[in-house]
């Protein structure tokens, strides 16, 4: 059965005219990567939110069409039923982390609360986390003691311990140096591997390239094409929608190499073919 | 004359762990580029360029002043910081104001200000938004207010602390051209990000902050080659390096723009 089923959703922010959400339909498997591309204003974090159900529960406006997670119509759930299936870490950490707790470790404690674990297990979840995010040395600081990048690593560890079936990343990585982000994809590919979903948006196409399994181009509140990475990537409109290729299929485009069609995207496949190319040439 | 001067800078925001450990650098006219891992100590220092935090120990000197003898408000007038997050910044209802109070608050009269916030407002693609709450704004426009508002301020020495947060491929190149034209401008530009490629095809200059320290300073493509310090610092070179380095070449190109042009026949 599909995990997440989108449907011609409609959707208007309150107070404004113009439809954020535009007929959108895809459907995304269990333990599928999916990478969210397109330009600022697309409507790539109103999406994400309507997964989660935060629109319209939250966000009120004008909604059509249906968002079923496991079947369920998020609509027509409750907040708190859906929290514990889709977890979301927002495009600003700043706002992420609640205030409302003292330190690094009660802020991902916080999340837990309603699950009801038990304190051991709770304790392992919240030591697990934080390690994995490289933040177990701060535990005790205040979270907005942190770096912006820490406390960015910070609302990732946050929806990692709570384990949900589905986890969005909204820009998850924009505060962070590169080794640091690429521990994030690495992790949240083990993640996907224990068949856990995983949707995340980005700007950084090598990454996007890399590791989805699938890219969803939106523009102007529609989705302009959900396919591959090589396919998506080897299209000759992408910058009539502000997007840019990864470096590598940049490259490979500028010298015309390519297989059956379709352009590398990842270094390693991008390095192969070029060489193979300089051996013809 | 340097435009800013460090001499042997120590800071510790508590007893037990000092942030910055012995920073001696000169800044001139060079756009320089600031990079290094996850809390390295690079928005500390320029806070502490800017006046709003104090060294426990060495001076910063700018523009002949050393900011222990001056108020942030007597600083104010000659350099300008692009906070890493915008809520810090932002705290007027409307975009104009909010862009006009920097402007104001260091003496500019009514019209000027408001010329020059509109200008600056221009420059980042939000004239038509002059009106609007920067609360009901993206993070992506808030961070372009946030910058709008340094910028308007007309001072000499501007910095971005991680400019290019939540920001797609077109304002990136637009925050490139401000930079750009800044300099044109003779200003004194310094910017942290964590983009390398933004690196490779904006600065003159890059320093490599490691554990409160310079690891690294020098011209961008001479410090893109020091593989090994560059993993030190949790960093990697931008991806047309990678792919010179993968394919085994005998030289580096730090910009995809180059690698084209140089294999082009
Ligand atoms: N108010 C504070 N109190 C105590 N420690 C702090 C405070 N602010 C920052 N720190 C610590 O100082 C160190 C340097 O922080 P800083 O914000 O300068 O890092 P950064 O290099 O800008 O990192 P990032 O790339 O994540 O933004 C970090 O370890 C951080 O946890
Ligand atoms: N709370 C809100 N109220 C009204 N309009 C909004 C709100 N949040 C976002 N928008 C608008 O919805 C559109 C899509 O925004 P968003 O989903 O944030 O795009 P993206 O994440 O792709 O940058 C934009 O035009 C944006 O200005
Ligand atoms: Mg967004
Ligand atoms: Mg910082």
């Amino acid at each position: 059965m599909d995990k997440i089923v989108v449907e011609n959703l409609k959707y208007k922010y309150p107070l404004t005219d113009k439809l954020v959400l535009n007929d959108i339909s895809f459907k995304i498997e269990k333990g599928q990567f999916i990478g969210i591309i397109g330009q600022n204003g697309a409507g790539k974090s109103t999406l994400c939110q309507a997964i989660t159900g935060l629109v319209p529960l939250f966000f009120k406006g004008a909604y059509g069409g249906r968002v079923l997670v496991d079947g369920i119509e998020v609509a027509k759930s409750n907040i708190s039923d859906i929290s514990l299936k889709v977890g979301m870490v927002f495009q600003n950490p700043f706002t992420q982390v609640t205030g409302s707790k003292l330190t690094v470790y009660e802020e991902v404690a916080f999340g837990l609360e309603n699950i009801g674990l038990n304190r051991e297990e709770m304790k392992n979840r919240i030591d697990e986390a934080l390690n994995l995010l490289g933040i177990y040395r701060f535990k005790d600081r205040n979270p907005f003691d942190l770096s912006g990048g820490q406390m960015q690593r910070l609302a990732i560890a946050g929806i990692i311990a709570m384990q949900p079936d589905v986890i969005i990343l909204d820009e998850p990585t924009s505060q962070l140096d590169p080794q640091g982000s690429e521990e994030v994809f690495k992790a949240v590919w083990d993640l996907k591997k224990r068949g856990i979903t995983i949707i995340m948006v980005e700007h950084k196409m090598e990454k996007i390239a890399e590791y989805s399994d699938k890219v969803l181009l939106m523009h102007d509140g529609k989705v302009i094409d959900f396919d591959t990475p090589e396919k998506i990537f080897s299209r000759d409109d992408l910058m009539q929608y502000g997007v840019i290729e990864p470096a590598y299929t940049r490259i490979c485009k500028a010298f015309d190499i390519k297989d059956s069609g379709l352009y590398p995207v990842t270094l390693d496949r991008a390095c192969e073919m070029v060489v193979k190319y300089n051996e013809h040439n | 004359m340097s435009i800013i001067e460090i001499n042997n800078l120590h800071f510790s925001y508590t007893k037990d762990e000092e942030i910055l450990k012995g920073i001696n650098l000169i800044f001139d006219e060079k756009s320089t580029a600031i990079i290094g891992q996850n809390g390295a100590g690079k928005t500390t220092f320029v806070k502490l360029l800017k006046g709003l935090l104090k060294p426990t120990w060495g001076d910063v000197i700018i523009d002949g002043k050393n900011t222990k003898e001056y108020t942030v408000a007597n600083l104010a007038p000659t350099i300008g910081l692009v906070f890493q997050n915008p809520n810090d910044q932002i705290f007027k209802n409307n975009v104009l104001s909010e862009v006009m109070f920097g402007p104001l608050n260091i003496g500019m009269d009514e019209s000027k200000a408001k010329d020059s916030a509109l200008k600056a407002l221009k420059m980042v693609g939000l004239e038509e938004k002059i009106n609007d709450n920067p609360y009901d704004l993206t993070l992506s426009e808030r961070k372009l207010i946030s910058i709008a508002s340094i910028v308007a301020m007309n001072t000499k020495i501007i910095i971005l602390d991680e400019p290019t947060i939540a920001q797609d491929y077109i304002s990136k190149e637009k925050i490139k051209d401000i930079i750009l034209k800044l300099k044109s401008q003779g200003k004194l530009v310094i910017t942290i990000t964590h983009d390398m490629d933004f690196v490779a095809e904006t600065f003159e200059r890059t320093l490599v902050f490691c554990e409160g320290r310079v690891l690294l300073d020098g011209k961008t493509d001479y410090v893109f080659m020091q593989d090994e310090e560059l993993k030190k610092a949790h960093l990697e070179p931008p991806y047309a390096a990678q792919l010179c380095r993968k394919l085994n070449s005998d030289k580096i190109y730090i910009t995809v723009e180059e690698f084209i042009k140089a294999n082009k026949r």
